[in-house]
């Protein structure tokens, strides 16, 4: 079982959360910062396994994380999980983000957390692996989206230009645009 | 109005939504709380909106504040509202913010059940999806309960995104309901073998968590994971299945045997790394279980350890942890193979990464031996020094004590060294572990007798040093040394050199800085110490001195403000005030006051008071006065007084001494020390005690002082020891060859004097440099042994531990909703309640619904109260039974079987197993699980009793297991059974009919039995049971379906009878199966003789072509009758009648699937009515289903469904009705000459009684 999913990024800061045991919020923040802790003081050539994370369980858990560009991609799993097997599903994740959002870059995440649960939720449910082929994943996330398109989306077309409007003169604009450097790379690892 | 919406719509535009939300926050890093707190502020305002859109952007910026930690819980009614939108869009929100902050106290939650069973009907797939992803996230207890049935449903949905999805969600309704794992079983696991690849692996997925927890309830589904293991292609499913395997070998070696040669196979041939990770890990899991008896799996574990090297040896960090970690399972049972390998395992302790360091250094504690742990150790304090984190070193620190304190310091072999190494790491900066290392200390000096001397001269030293281990702030958690130092030292002062000193450095004024509980301890050895001194000398001058300082530092330790130090210093205070007035008057008292110390504390078992044996009578929970009120113990916490000390550190009262100062005392003490020719000296009186092997007579101990000046003074150096040990080593060999060319001499007469090559030295040849004894823990007498110490109460896996291959009780289904329930039996002469109906009508009357509900909880409760009644009683009877008693079960009935006189005992041993099988073959109605209980229990064909048989002196083994097994069951079994005596060993045989809904009444149900007179002469009477044995069915429908009969033959007269032959003449329709190579009249011999009295039971085969008319086949028995004078041929005829019920099967049907096979059209209708039945329905029902192996499927009141299926596959579907003293039967039949004749056996059934 997979006990949780965490997504932050080099300072730490949360960019996605999902527990599939409840904590309650302070805990979880305690939780990102234990994790966070443990996961940023660690060379990117060292094993990408841990153990140790007092919060979030006893000795039956692990921490399996991936670090890309900027993110840290965290899952802490049991024993019931198999180590290389998890390391394979954040590569599947994380390739399934690019293919989704073209590219992906920290500020996708940043801005659509909501898809990426959406698409978070395709891969695993419950705890559970649901589907690692990324081909499938894809499709069924293309499905609902196209279904929320048919239905006019969250904010429709007025507001959206309202919002375009509304953004028109921002001071960090420029900021926003000048991230080229944090697209996250995806290495092509060695196939499962 | 109209002016209204269009308000609504611009306000709208100007809404944030989450995008400006995040750059908002983004905009103000300053006052981020602020900006957020006026941001809730505004979704507060949206929220009150009725515009679901604007609500939905709401909560989708609310599950971004979560994601940052602010509770966003007062939302929740919000969020079921957006959760209830009939719009994808909005629903996929609400169930995504329910998704992140429901949890089970969320009190809305009960809100959503009807929302959610609509999603999970709807015809969008992907409405369903979200609220299954959603579910299975906040599934409670209630929700699991209401909406079982429905996921339960959509495991066989047409789509497999869907199944998939509800195949996982199973798992978490499982644990919260755990009732509904039965009902659910069968369905899950038919989806192991669906179709669709990712329906597959869900319910691998779901298995396999399922069975980690419990495996051994999943035994049975081995086979079919081995099918699936070889024929997967699937890495996903391929490593779930491989670790499920893990899993279950521990249970069952022989798996672990089939396993071995697939999995080597698999290692050889996959490139995936996980898989061949996975594959040795199972393997060595294996190989652990069959470590006993299996000595030629060598090769495996060569392989094993040889693959793991390569992991260990690769570039890959992640692979090396991997390899680590799996070496270290080997090294539980196989040691010697990765001993081998120590290089390379001492090589990663040294890699830069931490994970891996941690895991090599759990290898090295399988791999220490008494020969290479000083140098392990040695390594490792290297380690210690060099170490930079405190994790890690404190790591280490416990790393070094558990391998030298394994299996009773199994492998220290001078306790001398193992005290200095202790001394070193009290030098340790800031570790927490002081507390370890001061359990470790008094252990050793309290077991081992012979280290006392030293331990005590070691602890005077730290004593003395108290400052270094004290004086820095960082060292705090090191103090608890001082506690052990101070105790050891009190406790045997007879072997102080210089109690006087140590007396001192008791009693100065910093040890009042120290936390309370070592303060009370310094106190209390204080007084020890006084003791000694006072003993040593009465009168001289340093028990004069020694009480001066008492009188002297004491007062300081009574204005304490720790409880139990001023307590006892003051005690102590005033005895030595006492003490020095008696002198005074010139009274010996130094024995007296020795006295109070006197006696040997023995050391005493962690778990000992655990185990002290209840005496019997005493209930520790019940009240000894009246229980207090309730807000009376509120406050009436105990406090942990003899809580184990967790330091409780008290402020230091003044500041620390200077460095200058510090510099200048430690020149002072050093001089002092070097001038003091008793400093840490052992007395060599003591030193005899201990040292007995040759060349440690002079250990320089003073000599390490001075020439290790940097270190603690006056603290000897462990490695010093290492040296030693390696001298007399040596020296040992030494000597011993001499001796043995000694002993060669004098045998050879000093012959050829052969070069003697001793080779490298074995674990045997290292002689302990001290006979120590190490006085073993104190038990309490007659403890219990019991090793269940540690498990987990509150593991929800507990309530998971369900027996499943039992049949399905009708009071285990899923709760329906009512209405549904109704449809089932739909039928224009339905005599159901009017109340129902109407319910059914009009969902909205929810009042009288949940009375309804009540109801059937009350119903639940009740009928589980009473089955456990039952179980008591029935186990009672078990063991009656078992016990070899013959009063007769009281279900026993009267007329159909008699039972047998106490057995001679070679025919007892016969009869066990044939009966113990038959006991289990019937014990389990559902054939496939029968079948797939294999290995376990072998299929029931008379071949096998018969061999059983023959080599039933070496099945004796296995027969006495299955009996265990069959005990088991039944003990677990809650339902209820009929008891009979079978055969003469006393062993019953269980009949299972599927009659559990009787339970809910209270009436108890007549005997029933299925037995039937057969034939019967003067000699011997034959039994036959209704054949409802089937093997396999699928595999048979091809070739004509088995039915098995069992024949129970009872010998009624006083002789012997023997060579029993049973004979039946071959119809078309229908055969006898004889063994392979006999003709097709042969007759079969009985595989058993019959004493006088005693009856036993033999099974045979039948293979049938059509199934759908009764048969009747005729047949003989020839038997010979053995008199002590004489002997007789007898014939007896008999008739063997096959009714059509015999070719059905009980087996399980659900409503929903029941309903679709009415609905299917494809079987033909047929009717019966049957007049003057005055006996309860459910009596009715019970007999329908035992005599004619139904199954309820649904039942209401007066009126209920049943389901039965042939062995060739045909559907038989029955409703119940009763009115007055009419029942109505109406069946459907997809065979219409089948259903005729089985409603015919009915009515006679009905007509019998």
């Amino acid at each position: 079982m997979i006990k949780s999913i965490l997504i932050f990024n080099n300072h730490g800061k949360p960019r996605l959360i999902r527990f599939y045991q409840y904590f309650a919020e302070d805990m979880q923040q305690q939780i990102i910062r234990e994790t966070f802790h443990l996961v940023s003081k660690r060379d990117d050539n060292v094993c990408n396994f841990l153990e140790g994370g007092s919060l979030i369980g006893g000795s039956d858990y692990k921490l399996i994380y991936r670090h890309y560009a900027t993110l840290y991609f965290v899952f802490c799993v049991d024993s019931s999980e198999s180590e290389l097997g998890i390391l394979d599903l954040i590569q599947v994740f994380v390739e399934t983000l690019d293919k989704c959002f073209e590219n992906v870059c920290e500020l996708d995440l940043i801005f659509h957390m909501d898809k990426v649960h959406y698409i978070l939720q395709e891969v695993v449910m419950g705890g559970m692996v649901l589907e690692t082929n990324m081909n499938d994943i894809v499709a069924q996330v293309e499905l609902q989206n196209r279904m929320e398109k048919s239905e006019g989306g969250l904010s429709a077309a007025p507001a959206r230009a309202v919002s375009a409007v509304k953004n028109m003169n921002l001071p960090e604009m420029p900021r926003n645009i000048n991230i080229g450097d944090i697209n996250i790379k995806v290495p092509s690892l060695s196939p499962f | 109005m109209a002016l209204k919406i269009v308000k609504g719509s611009i306000d709208r535009m100007f809404d944030k939504n989450l995008q400006d939300l995040v750059r908002g926050i983004r905009n103000h890093k300053e006052e981020e709380a602020k900006y957020i707190s006026t941001c809730i502020d505004e979704i507060k305002q949206e929220l009150k909106q009725d515009n679901i859109a604007v609500k939905a952007n709401a909560v989708c910026k609310l599950t971004y504040l979560q994601m940052l930690g602010y509770d966003v819980s007062w939302a929740a009614f919000n969020i079921v509202e957006v959760m209830s939108s009939s719009k994808f869009t909005y629903k996929r929100i609400g169930y995504l913010a329910a998704s992140q902050c429901f949890h089970e106290s969320t009190d809305v939650i009960m809100l959503t059940t009807n929302q959610i069973r609509k999603d999970l009907s709807s015809p969008n797939q992907y409405d369903t999806g979200v609220a299954l992803t959603g579910l299975s996230c906040f599934v409670t207890p209630d929700l699991a309960r209401d909406l079982a049935n429905d996921i339960m449903t959509l495991m066989s949905h047409t789509k497999p995104y869907i199944r998939k999805k509800a195949v996982l969600i199973m798992y978490k309704v499982f644990l919260k309901y755990p009732e509904s794992l039965r009902p659910a079983f069968p369905r899950l696991k038919e989806k192991l073998e669906d179709p669709d690849p990712g329906v597959q692996s869900a319910a691998v997925n779901v298995i396999c968590e399922l069975a980690r927890r419990n495996p051994k309830n999943y035994l049975s589904l081995a086979p079919l994971f081995f099918k699936l293991m070889t024929s997967s292609t699937n890495n996903w499913v391929l490593i779930k299945i491989i670790k499920l395997f893990g899993a279950l070998t521990p249970l069952e070696p022989r798996l672990g045997k089939k396993l071995i040669e697939p999995l080597t196979n698999l290692i050889h041939s996959t490139s995936a790394m996980s898989l061949l990770y996975e594959c040795v890990n199972t393997v060595i899991a294996v190989l652990i279980s069959l470590s006993s008896g299996m000595p030629n799996h060598s090769a495996s574990i060569q392989l094993c350890v040889q693959k793991l090297r390569i992991l260990i040896e690769d570039s890959d960090q992640n692979l090396k942890y991997l390899g680590l970690l799996a070496m270290s399972k080997i090294l539980k049972t196989h040691p010697k193979s990765v001993q081998s390998h120590k290089d390379l395992i001492l090589q990663c302790l040294d890699d830069k990464d931490e994970s891996i360091r941690l895991r090599a250094l759990d290898l090295l504690y399988g791999m220490v031996s008494k020969k290479n742990l000083m140098e392990i150790v040695k390594k490792l304090m290297l380690h210690v020094d060099k170490a930079e984190g405190t994790t890690y070193r404190d790591e280490l620190l416990t790393k070094i004590i558990d391998i030298c304190s394994q299996s009773n310091y199994q492998y220290i072999t001078n306790f001398e060294w193992y005290i200095s190494i202790l001394v070193e790491l009290t030098r340790l900066e800031g570790t927490r572990h002081g507390h370890l290392i001061a359990s470790q200390m008094l252990d050793v000096a309290i077991r081992v007798k012979a280290i006392r001397g030293f331990a005590v001269a070691q602890m005077a030293t730290l004593l003395d040093n108290a400052h270094l281990l004290t004086g820095n702030v960082q060292r705090k958690g090191i103090c608890e040394v001082l506690y052990a130092a101070a105790w050891i030292c009190g406790e045997f002062s007879e072997h102080l050199e210089n109690p006087m000193q140590t007396l001192e450095a008791m009693l100065r004024p910093k040890v009042a800085t120290l936390p309370g509980h070592i303060q009370a301890v310094y106190v209390q050895n204080a007084a020890k110490l006084f003791a000694t001194v006072l003993k040593s000398g009465e009168g001289s001058a340093d028990s004069k001195a020694a009480q001066e300082m008492m009188i002297e530092r004491l007062p300081l330790f009574v204005q304490s403000a720790n409880l139990e130090v001023q307590e006892r210093a003051s005690c102590i205070l005033q005895l030595v005030k006492y003490i020095q007035k008696l002198q005074q008057k010139d009274v010996e008292i130094a024995e007296e006051v020795i006295a109070l110390f006197a006696g040997e504390l023995n050391p005493v078992a962690p778990k000992a008071q655990k185990k002290v044996p209840v005496p019997e009578g005493l209930d520790l929970d019940a009240w000894i006065n009246e229980p207090p009120s309730e807000s009376e113990s509120e406050d009436e916490q105990p406090r942990a007084i003899f809580s184990k000390e967790e330091p409780k550190y008290s402020r230091p009262r003044h500041t620390e001494v200077d460095e200058k100062e510090l510099a200048k005392r430690r020149e002072v003490r050093k001089q002092e020390q070097a001038s003091n020719p008793f400093y840490i000296k052992s007395s060599p009186s003591s030193q005899k005690v201990y040292q007995e092997g040759p060349g440690v007579e002079h250990i320089p101990v003073v000599q390490i002082d001075l020439t290790v000046p940097l270190k603690v003074p006056g603290l000897p150096m462990s490695d010093q020891y290492v040296k030693l040990e390696e001298e007399r080593r040596q020296k040992d060999r030494a000597d011993k060859k001499k001796k043995e060319k000694k002993k060669r001499k004098e045998k050879r007469g000093g012959g050829r004097g052969k070069k003697h090559d001793s080779g490298p030295e074995s674990e045997e040849d290292i002689t302990p440099a001290h006979m120590v004894d190490i006085v073993t823990e104190e038990m309490p007498e007659n403890a219990l042994p019991s090793d269940d110490d540690d498990k987990d109460p509150n593991d929800p896996h507990k309530a998971l531990d369900i027996d499943l291959d039992k049949p399905l009780a009708d009071s285990e289904k899923l709760p329906v909703r009512s209405h549904r329930a109704a449809e089932v039996l739909k039928s224009p002469t339905e005599d159901v309640d009017a109340e129902r109906t109407v319910v059914s009508q009009e969902p909205k009357k929810k009042s009288s619904k949940e009375k309804k509900e009540k109801k059937k909880d009350k119903d639940r409760k009740k009928s589980k109260e009473e089955k456990k009644k039952k179980k008591h009683k029935h186990e009672d009877k078990g063991e009656d039974l078992l016990g070899g008693q013959e009063d007769e079960p009281v279900v026993q009935s009267e007329e159909t079987i008699e039972v047998a006189a106490p057995p001679t005992s070679t025919t007892a041993e016969e009869a066990a197993p044939v009966a113990a099988a038959a006991a289990a073959a019937e014990a389990d109605p559902v054939p496939e699980a029968a079948s797939g209980a294999a290995p376990d229990s072998e299929p029931e064909e008379p071949k096998d009793t018969e061999a059983e048989e023959t080599k039933s002196s070496k099945h004796k083994k296995k027969k006495q297991k299955k009996e265990k097994e069959e005990k088991e069951k039944k003990k677990k079994k809650k339902h209820h059974h009929h008891h009979r005596h079978s055969d003469a060993g006393g062993e019953e045989s269980v009949q299972n009919g599927t009659v559990e809904e009787e339970e809910e009444e209270e009436e108890p149900l007549p005997p029933m039995s299925n037995y039937c007179l057969l034939a019967e002469n003067s000699y011997i009477k034959m039994m036959l049971e209704d054949a409802d044995q089937v093997n396999d069915i699928q595999g048979n429908l091809q070739d004509g379906s088995q039915v098995v009969v069992s024949v129970i033959f009872e010998n009624k007269c006083e002789s012997f009878l023997k060579s029993m032959e049973f004979n039946v003449l071959d119809s078309l329709n229908s055969k006898l199966q004889r063994p392979e190579g006999s003709g097709a009249h042969d007759a079969l011999s009985v595989p058993f003789q019959l004493p006088p009295g005693v009856s036993n039971e033999a099974r045979f085969v039948f293979t049938m072509q059509s199934i759908v008319m009764p048969q009747k086949l005729k047949g003989t028995l020839t038997f010979i009758v053995k008199n002590e004078d004489s002997s007789t041929h007898e014939k007896l005829e008999f008739k063997l009648h096959f009714t059509c019920t015999s070719y059905l099967i009980t087996t399980p049907c659900y409503s929903d699937a029941f309903a679709k096979l009415l609905e299917s059209g494809d079987l033909k209708c047929s009717s019966v009515k049957l007049e003057g039945i005055s006996m309860p329905f459910h009596h009715l029902l019970a007999r329908i289903c035992f005599h004619h192996h139904f199954s309820v499927v649904e039942r209401i009141d007066s009126c209920a469904s049943m389901y039965s299926r042939s062995i060739q596959g045909h559907h038989v579907c029955l409703l119940v009705k009763t009115s007055e003293q009419t029942v109505s039967i109406d069946a459907k039949c997809d065979e219409p000459t089948l259903l005729g004749n089985v409603l015919d056996e009915i009515k006679q059934t009905f007509s019998q009684c």
